[in-house]
This record gives structure tokens, C-alpha cells and sequence, in this order.
């Protein structure tokens, strides 16, 4: 029975469902706090991810010309703390002065953003893409001799162990960030009602930049894993996850970043799961529409429950 | 400007953008008072507060507290100052704790305030049986409460009331204003805008009566309230 269901399910489906579904969610959370705090859709954000997996990328490289090899994990250390300035920087710059304008100004600003990274990047990195790890990732052979034992048989590769073990990481800290830290609260009040926080005698100013810390720091996650995945970078691919980040936080509720996370999960299983071969032999849809999924889980919820799961803002 | 004046205000011109609302009002609240400002929809009333908060544009005129000017400055620095303010309307965190909206309360203070904390669940019991529940969850009466709990954590001076009791029950309507004259006993002046008039009045030190953004009438709490003018305008059906 294992063989002939789960072990497909499981190994094929399941478990690359659940790490893309970490990636949306690291992804989602910065997409929902911005969206939460400071009320627009962020369409630079994917290019925050991009940026910051090219940036590993090249840490990686230059400690090796030193003789230095370094996991891709230690590389995106000093590669997030970049991201989180450049998240600081775009803001400082190009999104405060639209604070108090009408909001079409700052996405409209935001989508000029996204441009200028993304051609930046291929300025300094050119517009190819680049192997961001080589090889052929085998699955991790304890796990694999063990689950055996219990008559079933998980291949997972450590990228993947990685990325699983990462994302927990990050959630448990952002967890105790936001539920138990003075400033993890307040980005929740200011998130909750803005003008209220505000006569309340919090900074909004200083929650706006925590906030693009901690959605900096997700985004260089996020992009770093997803490369760990692919094993490759290029100048698009933050982008390309902007569609399903984007579903995720609606999923979860805007505003709501348990809400992301749960939406992120939600969303890569439902890409993974929707090319399962359900009905038959061939897959229900076909792997090349998998995006649509996500396209229509949030256009669904869109009509039916704008608030999403977890009851966030409508706009 | 009185010795014992806390909060002044003196010719004001404020509005949003261009439309200007308040034409050369001046309100004062003394120490220990609790003053009501009443009159119509549309007359002003809860901008005087927004004004006072600094979140819309003065064009000319004064706001002092005690002998501080607050013309121009930053909300949140105006409750740094020890002007504690309760809005209408979304007046709490709905998505935190009761507990951690008092925290929210207390954003400026780096001191342990667990005494204060204490202080104010005793203040207003309702809430200490609730202080893990999420705020959103409260009675419309348990929020208000909430809220001017959340006001008082930073021993402000004078305490900005909009309208505490809107849309709530009678029964809460009572609880409401015997907490506010509690919370004045203690020795914290109130400026309260009130759509409930007569009840305001009757608890009220001094009332001012606001039409088309101008003052209109003055007086102690009992002079409003036996004014057939005001009573006729103001008092009849509402209350």
C-alpha cells in the first residue's frame, strides 16, 4: 500500500508542496506586514528575495576566491543584513514621501521599484542564469534507512531538511517577536489600527522600520531557500513568486501574519497537490498551470471571504 | 490663563484641509473638572479633540497644557505630554489582549508598571477576568472601559473623552459615567464630548454648547441643564 500510493504522495508531492509552501509563507509575511502597517501592496518585495539570493550568491563566491567554502545558509547571513538595508534604503527614499498621499502613488512607486532592482541586478549580475548550487541533491540517507524501519521510505534531500528546519526557526523566533516583545506588539497594534496606535503615544515611525527589518529579513529567507531549491538564481524569479506570496496573505487575511503563513503553506500544497494524478493517470492539472492554483485560490477568496482565513483587512 | 487651568484653548481656526470647522472657539478645562462639550451633529465637537491631539490642521488660535503650548506637535508626543484620549470609535486593539492594549497603552514608559496595571484592573473589574481575552471579543461597554483604562496608564493630565457613550445600553450608559466621575474623583480633569446631553451635564463641573463650530453657550453643569434655551435645542429628546 505504501509503495503504491504513499510513497509518490509523500515524496513527490507532499513534501515539495510543504517547502514551497515555507518559501510563500517567509515571502507572505513581509507582503502582509507592509500591506497590514503601511497599506499597499509592496510589488517590490519579490525583488527584495531576488536581490538577496544573488547577494548569497556572491558572498559564497568571494569567500571561496579566499579559500573559504561556505554553505549558501551562512552566505545569506551577511546577504540579509543587505536586504534589510536595502529594504530600509527603498523606503526611506522612494516610499516616504507617498506616506500620506493617495495610495495608488506608492504602489505605482513600488512596481517602479520592483523595475530598478530587478534591472539593477542584471546590470551587476547580467540577465543568465546562474547555478547557485551544483549537483545532483540525493536524499538524506538516515532518514531514508529510517523511515524504512517503519515500512516506509521518506527521500528527502538536506536542501530540503534546510529549508523545513530554516522556516521553523524563523517562526518560532517571529512567533515570540510579535507575541511577546514590546515591538513585535506594537507592530500588531499598528497593523490593527494605525490612527489609534498613534494617539496612543506609539512611534509609528519606528514600527514602520522594524517592520521592513523583519519583512526584509523573511524576503532574504525566502529567496535564499528558494534558490536552495531550484539550485539556481535569476533576475526574474522574485517576481515569479510575487503571484503566489500575494494569494498567500490574502489567503491568510491582510494584516494577519500567522494568517501568511498558514496561506503560504496552504498555497505551495495546493500548487504541489493540484498536479497529483487524483482522477487516473495524468495529473488533475497539468504541472504548467500550477500557478494558476494559486491565482485562483485568491481570486476565489477575493469574492467569497475578502478577509480571509484569519479575518484580516479589506481594502 | 487661570492658575488652575490644565487645558486651554484659546481662539482656535481648525479644519481639514481647507474646510475649516471650529471658527475662534476657546474651551478651558480646570483642575478637577469634568467639562462636556454638547450641541448638534456637525457642530465640532469631536474636531476640538482632534485638534487638541494634533492630528488636523490649526490655522490660528492656542492650545496650552498647563503652560505648555501643543499647537503643532506630533500626536504621539501630545500624549507623551499627559493628554490621555478615548476615541468614538475603534478605541482599542481589537486584535490584541485586553492585557496587551494596556501595554499598548503604557508604549511610552520603560518603568515595570505591573502596580499600575493592577491599579487599573481594580479600577475597572470587568476587565480582569479578561486580560488574555482578544479585545475584539469585548461587549461594546467592556471596550469602552478598555480604552479609558488604556488612557489612564500613563498618569496623563487631563483625559479626552469622544462621545464614551455611543451606541451602548443604558445599563452601561449608568456604568460609564459613574467610572468617569470615579476616574474625576481621583483628581483627573475630563473634557468629554457627549451626544447624550443631559446625562453629560448632569455629571459635568462646566459644559460648553458648540453650534456650526462656534461657541454658543457657557455655563456650570446645572445652568446648561435649567437653560430653557439649551433644554429646548439640545436636551429635549436626547438623554
Amino acid at each position: 500500500m505504501w509503495e503504491s500510493f504513499w510513497f509518490e504522495f509523500i515524496n513527490f508531492y507532499f513534501i515539495p508542496g510543504l517547502v514551497l509552501g515555507c518559501i510563500y509563507a517567509l515571502g507572505a509575511i513581509g507582503i502582509t506586514l507592509t500591506f497590514g502597517i503601511l497599506r499597499f501592496a509592496n510589488f517590490a518585495h519579490g525583488e527584495i528575495m531576488m536581490t538577496s539570493s544573488y547577494l548569497t550568491w556572491e558572498f559564497v563566491l568571494v569567500a571561496s576566491s579566499f579559500g573559504l567554502i561556505l554553505h549558501p545558509i551562512i552566505g545569506a547571513i551577511p546577504a540579509s543584513i543587505c536586504s534589510i538595508f536595502l529594504a530600509l534604503i527603498v523606503d526611506r527614499f522612494f516610499y516616504k514621501p507617498f506616506r500620506n498621499s493617495p495610495t495608488i502613488m506608492i504602489v505605482i512607486a513600488s512596481f517602479g521599484m520592483m523595475l530598478i532592482i530587478r534591472s539593477l541586478v542584471q546590470v551587476i549580475w547580467g540577465p543568465n542564469q546562474i547555478t547557485f548550487v551544483k549537483g545532483i541533491a540525493k536524499p538524506n540517507q538516515f532518514i531514508k534507512d529510517f523511515t524504512s524501519n517503519f515500512d516506509m521510505m521518506i527521500l528527502i534531500p538536506n536542501k530540503h531538511i534546510s529549508i523545513l528546519l530554516g522556516t521553523i526557526i524563523i517562526m518560532l523566533v517571529f512567533n515570540y517577536l510579535l507575541s511577546s516583545t514590546k515591538i513585535g506588539k506594537g507592530m500588531r497594534a499598528v497593523s490593527d489600527n494605525p490612527n489609534l496606535a498613534e494617539v496612543s503615544g506609539i512611534n509609528v515611525e519606528n514600527i514602520v522600520k522594524a517592520t521592513w527589518v523583519v519583512g526584509g529579513f523573511c524576503a532574504a529567507a525566502a529567496g535564499v531557500f528558494l534558490a536552495l531549491d531550484t539550485q539556481f538564481i535569476e533576475s526574474t524569479m522574485g517576481f515569479r513568486m510575487l503571484l503566489p506570496m500575494f494569494a498567500a496573505a490574502i489567503l491568510g487575511g491582510i494584516g494577519r501574519p500567522f494568517g501568511a503563513v498558514a496561506g503560504g503553506l496552504i498555497i505551495g500544497l495546493a500548487e504541489e497537490l493540484s498536479a497529483y494524478p487524483w482522477l487516473g493517470n495524468g495529473p488533475v492539472i497539468s504541472p504548467g498551470y500550477k500557478s494558476g492554483v494559486a491565482f485562483s485560490i485568491m481570486v476565489l477568496m477575493l469574492i467569497f471571504r475578502p478577509s480571509g482565513l484569519f479575518r484580516g483587512k479589506v481594502f | 490663563m487661570n492658575f488652575d487651568t490644565i487645558l486651554s484653548i484659546n481662539k482656535l481656526v481648525a479644519g481639514y484641509g481647507e474646510t475649516e470647522i471650529l471658527h475662534k472657539i476657546s474651551i478651558s478645562v480646570n483642575k478637577n473638572e469634568i467639562v462636556s462639550i454638547i450641541g448638534p451633529n456637525g457642530a465640532g465637537k469631536s474636531t476640538i479633540l482632534k485638534a487638541i491631539l494634533g492630528t488636523l490642521n490649526i490655522k490660528s488660535g492656542e492650545i496650552f497644557l498647563k503652560k505648555t503650548k501643543i499647537n503643532g506637535v506630533k500626536p504621539s508626543d501630545v500624549v507623551k505630554k499627559g493628554v490621555g484620549y478615548v476615541p468614538q470609535t475603534d478605541n482599542v486593539f481589537v486584535s490584541l489582549s485586553v492585557h496587551e492594549n494596556l501595554e499598548m497603552g503604557a508604549w511610552t514608559i520603560e518603568n515595570n508598571l505591573n502596580d499600575k496595571f493592577e491599579e487599573l484592573y481594580n479600577l475597572f473589574p470587568d476587565l480582569k477576568d479578561k486580560k488574555k481575552q482578544l479585545a475584539g471579543q469585548l461587549s461594546g461597554g467592556q471596550r469602552q472601559m478598555l480604552a479609558m483604562a488604556k488612557a489612564l496608564i500613563l498618569d496623563a493630565k487631563v483625559l479626552l473623552l469622544d462621545e464614551p457613550t455611543a451606541g451602548l445600553s443604558p445599563k452601561y450608559r449608568l456604568e460609564i459615567f459613574d467610572t468617569i466621575q470615579r476616574i474625576n474623583k481621583s483628581g483627573l480633569p475630563i473634557l468629554m464630548v457627549e451626544q447624550n446631553a443631559k446625562q453629560a451635564l448632569q455629571i459635568s463641573h462646566r459644559g460648553y454648547v458648540l453650534v456650526d463650530g462656534s461657541n454658543r453657550y457657557t455655563g456650570t453643569g446645572a445652568e446648561l441643564s435649567s437653560d430653557p434655551e439649551v433644554a429646548r435645542m439640545f436636551l429635549g429628546s436626547r438623554g
